[in-house]
């Protein structure tokens, strides 16, 4: 029977066929069509139409709909996983490998974390202050003696000038007294705090967050801003505000505002309190006669600039403010006056002949190239350890290019094994540095956290991550996917002669940083040693010093003396203007001697002196003799250093007149010099004169007959008596001496913490490479061993490639760190010498450290038995 | 919580399957279900409510033979997959519950009413 076919209105068939599920399409189409050729032949052509485009319409719907990117896999990221997931099997299948090679990049992301964050704070420094952008202080150039020279000790009349001539270009002049110690107290508390006394718009321009009160506090002259610790350990939990205080026993202020203190990266971070200017320049009356001279440098002067102005113009401008006013005399010095902007004081803060060279920034440097060669160390463990077990993965890398991999996707597969291991590193590193950092911040005297709010460093993190993967896999991927599929996959593949020749030179490099960093930590601490035994001039041992601020002690000096010196607490006691261990309390000249080169304007460090200091220092004289109580005209007399004598040219100095200021003073003496300042400098040309107003500073050679702590309560109880409003803040002579090393010592830290990383990492990778060469040429040592070889002939084959590497590294660093190391210490005006014998003792530590690897290793492989290695051929 | 996820006309869908047992394909089910139930069924529920319960592991399918009236489309064929199974007979004790929860008044006012 002859079916009648009618077919179903084309345009919906056609329509349902774009819209339909490809999968679906077919049978669904079939049922449409069986159940179109049923009604076509029950309703006929029309209503079967009809019926077959609602079913079309009714099928449109999302289930049937095809999807719009087609059912095919477009991405790559199956690909990816498997690259993953291969790296990882490959990871599990050597776990001493992953753990050497996970374990050395963890290692090298430390260093380079923490490194980065400290790095980051010595960037960030003063940033605390809103307006750091536009705050700078003034400076001056001068020329004495042919010499030019920088400070920012100002004179008075400075701030005032700024305000009046240039007043369009400075939001705020803020003159200002260097931070100094001074006795806050209250009821019976007492505490020796660092702090300032400010103009009243200096805490607007510090921008400090005020806890109580306003940054108005200080327009009354009787006012003073404490910082959110000094308050607490005055008042504890109670109010300030209203409060009054004295400062130095002397200055009655009212509190009336407490400000959050100063994080330690600001250069304020010392300013326990703020005082008002006013205050200083009223209570001081001594402070007269400098009120208007233009040729005293006593005070800082802070500015703002106003917005949107160019720093560098102001400076232009400001630059003959000081010369100009300057007597006719002084001219000769040609002061230049110049602004240096807050976002430079931390980091360029040294100048030489006029020019800002530097300062911290060095070993912001520093730290930094040390931190990218860890890095870079343990990189380079990555890459030998990747390559050297290359014969191990060839089969596969031909395989894959056979099956049709292309070889920017071997490199690929090899960058993400990189970067998984790089991951892998990652999370442990900054697990150590989580660990570390409380440590960290000890060493380095920081206050570091972790950001870890911060998308930023989240984001760098990544960053970080990921560059040291691609860094470390950049090698491996290009010489791992360069295999000819043919050659691996016949057995024929060999690495060739200089297969290892790159690998060699990265261990040589890795070596060689190794060594240098070793050499150089070991000169900064020779460095260190050398100056600590540097004889000083006095006896420091057992020698105590504190600092009075009120002339109680001065009143009653021969009372404490002699109370203390009967009680056989003391030997000697004396009051001076300036410390042992600081300083000397001013540097000016003026004075004439008889002979004196008409040309020469004449510095001294000057200190003023009772005339026990002698006695109680211990000062040792060339020549002449100390100052006497007995003697009235001793007054008039004055004891100079070695130095002095030679710079004042004296063939015989003793009883030779010294004029100043049109007084005559005798010298009486001439003692040894002494290293006051910092003890890597050459000691300066000093005199010591008499004593004639209160000097402040007392110092005490304790008697070592008692038990220190016992004589100091001794003392504490008869200081009390006379000077009640004075805190007992004592301080040892010896330890505040070691304070100055304080610097030097936290850097050789930092960088023997850094060399021995370095030096670990390069020691992992040495491991890691001896262990693969040694089960590479396991069936060449079995044969040998067969033939008679002896396991002392075995390990020094083995042993002799590594060894060549480390000596000719060793070979490379010592000119490599001469250089380096000589240029570091010509910073030190007292230094030693650079002597053979620490290349000698680093080069041998190296060779030992490294035949200690090695031969773990080669005595192994060497004492293995050849029956194990050969059996299977 | 819902264990088994099975719409109303789902369970009518596989009902019709299980009954039509290996001749279960779109066109035979459709005219299964229109037949017993006397309501019309249209092509883009059926298929949805197949591939839905094919994608929840219910249903399996297997191409077919192809016929003229098919303009030489291939059939499709389900079968009720172990799952599907547990899923029905889940539906169906539940109702049991739910029934024989229902107090015999409710039908005899109904009756009386």
């Amino acid at each position: 029977m002859k079916k009648y076919r009618g077919y179903p209105p084309k345009f919906f068939l056609r329509f349902f066929r774009w819209y339909c599920h490809p999968k679906m399409q077919d049978y669904i189409e079939g049922d449409l069509m069986e159940v179109y050729d049923a009604r076509l032949k029950t309703l006929g052509k029309r209503k079967a139409d009809i019926k077959f485009i609602v079913d079309v319409i009714l099928l449109f719907r999302p289930s049937i709909i095809r999807p719009t990117k087609g059912n095919q896999n477009l991405n790559t990221y199956g690909m990816y996983r498997s690259y993953f997931k291969v790296g990882w099997r490959n990871l599990m299948r050597n776990k001493g490998y992953a753990a050497i090679n996970i374990g050395g990049l963890a290692l090298g992301m430390s260093v380079a974390l923490l490194i980065g964050l400290w790095i980051f704070d010595e960037l960030s420094f003063n940033k605390y202050h809103k307006n750091y952008d536009r705050i700078a202080r003034v400076m001056f150039h001068s020329t004495y003696n042919g010499e030019l020279g920088t400070t920012q000790w100002m004179p008075f009349p400075l701030g005032p000038e700024l305000d009046r001539s240039f007043q369009d270009d400075f939001d705020h002049v803020v003159m200002s007294t260097f931070p100094e110690g001074h006795v806050i107290s209250y009821d019976d508390k007492k505490f020796s705090q660092q702090g300032q006394f400010m103009q009243s718009t200096a805490p607007e321009m510090l921008t400090l967050h005020m806890v109580k009160g306003t940054r108005t506090g200080l327009m009354n002259m009787n006012s003073i801003l404490l910082s959110e610790s000094s308050s607490i350990a005055l008042f504890g939990e109670e109010d300030p505000i209203n409060r009054v205080l004295k400062i130095d026993n002397r200055m009655d202020v009212k509190v009336t505002g407490v400000y959050e203190d100063l994080p330690k990266n600001s250069q304020f971070n010392e300013l326990k309190f703020i005082a008002p200017w006013d205050l200083y320049v009223t209570s001081n009356g001594w402070l007269k006669r400098f009120l208007e001279s233009w040729n005293d440098g006593m005070i800082q002067v802070l500015v703002q600039v106003r917005q949107q102005s160019d720093m560098e113009k102001i400076s232009q401008k400001i630059k003959s403010v000081i010369h100009d006013h300057d007597t006719e005399e002084n001219r000769i010095h040609n002061k230049e006056a110049f602004l240096q902007p807050m976002n430079k004081w931390h980091l360029y803060e040294e100048f030489k002949n006029g020019k800002n060279v530097g300062g911290q920034i060095q070993f912001v440097w520093l730290f930094g190239i040390i931190g990218l060669f860890v890095l870079l160390l343990a990189c380079i463990n990555f890459m030998n350890l990747s390559t050297a077990r290359s014969t191990r993965r060839a089969k596969e890398v031909g395989i894959r290019k056979a099956v049709g991999s292309q070889r920017s996707q071997l490199v690929n597969q090899f960058f993400s094994e990189s970067i998984l291991i790089a991951i892998l590193a990652f999370t442990v590193s900054i697990t150590v540095v989580l660990v570390v950092l409380p440590w960290f911040n000890e060493v380095a005297n920081k206050q570091i956290a972790l950001p870890k709010a911060n998308a930023l460093f989240w984001i760098s993190c990544v960053a970080f991550t990921l560059f040291t993967g691609i860094v470390a896999g950049s090698y491996p991927a290009i010489y791992l996917s360069s295999f000819i599929p043919v050659a691996v996959l016949k057995g024929t593949f060999r690495a060739g002669r200089y297969a290892s020749l790159p690998r060699q030179i990265l261990v040589i490099l890795q070596f060689t940083v190794s060594v240098s960093l070793m050499i150089g930590t070991m000169i900064v601490y020779q460095q260190i040693q050398y100056t600590k035994n540097r004889p000083v001039g006095y006896n420091r041992d057992q020698l105590v010093y504190l600092n009075t601020a009120t002339t109680d002690i001065y009143d009653h000096f021969e009372a404490v003396r002699t109370e203390l010196i009967t009680s056989r607490t003391i030997l000697e006691m004396t009051e001076s203007s300036s410390t042992m261990t600081q300083d000397y309390q001013a540097n000016f000249g003026g004075f004439q001697w008889k002979g004196k080169d008409p040309d020469l304007t004449d510095v001294f460090g000057v200190s003023w002196v009772m005339p026990e200091y002698g006695k109680t220092v211990a000062w040792q004289f060339l020549d002449g003799r100390d100052f006497s109580r007995e003697i009235p005209s001793d007054q008039s007399g004055m004891i100079i250093n070695e130095s002095a004598a030679k710079y004042m040219k004296l063939e015989n100095p003793i009883g030779e007149i010294v004029m100043l200021e049109g007084h005559p003073f005798t010298i009486l003496g001439v003692v040894k010099d002494m290293v006051v300042g910092s003890p890597y400098e050459t000691t300066r040309q000093a005199i010591y004169m008499a004593l004639r107003w209160p000097g402040n500073v007392v110092t005490l050679k304790l008697n070592p007959s008692k038990v220190t702590h016992e004589a100091l309560t001794e003392i504490q109880s008869v200081f009390n008596k006379y000077a009640p409003a004075v805190p007992f803040d004592y301080n040892f002579a010896d330890e505040q001496y070691a304070n100055k090393f304080s610097n030097e010592v936290r850097i050789g830290k930092l960088t023997s913490l850094f060399a021995g990383l370095a030096i670990l990492i390069s020691g992992l990778g040495l491991f890691g490479l001896a262990s693969f060469m040694a089960e590479q040429r396991k069936k060449e040592i079995g044969i040998r061993k067969i033939m008679g070889a002896s396991v002392a002939s075995l390990w020094r084959m083995l042993s002799k490639d590594f060894v060549v590497l480390v000596i000719l590294s060793c070979a490379i660093a010592t000119p490599l760190t001469y250089f380096f190391m000589s240029g570091w210490l010509q910073r030190y005006e007292y230094r030693m010498e650079i002597t053979w014998f620490v290349f000698v003792f680093a080069g041998a530590g190296t060779l030992i450290v490294t035949l200690l690897i090695v031969s773990y290793q080669a005595v192994r492989a060497a004492l293995a038995n050849p029956v194990k290695s050969l059996r299977y051929e | 919580m819902k264990k088994y996820q099975l719409g109303e006309f789902e369970e009518l869908v596989i009902l019709t399957v299980g009954i039509l047992h290996n001749e279960a394909y779109g066109v035979s089910i459709k005219n299964e279900i229109e037949s017993r139930l006397s309501r019309t069924v249209s092509m883009g529920a059926l298929h949805a409510a197949l591939k839905r319960m094919e994608d929840k592991g219910y249903l399996k399918s297997f191409a077919g033979e192809t016929t003229e009236e098919r303009a030489g489309r291939p059939k499709r064929y389900f079968e009720i997959t172990a799952l599907g199974k547990k899923a029905m007979l889940y539906a169906k004790t539940t109702r049991d519950e739910l029934w024989s929860a229902i107090p015999k008044a409710v039908f005899q006012v109904n009756i009386a009413g």
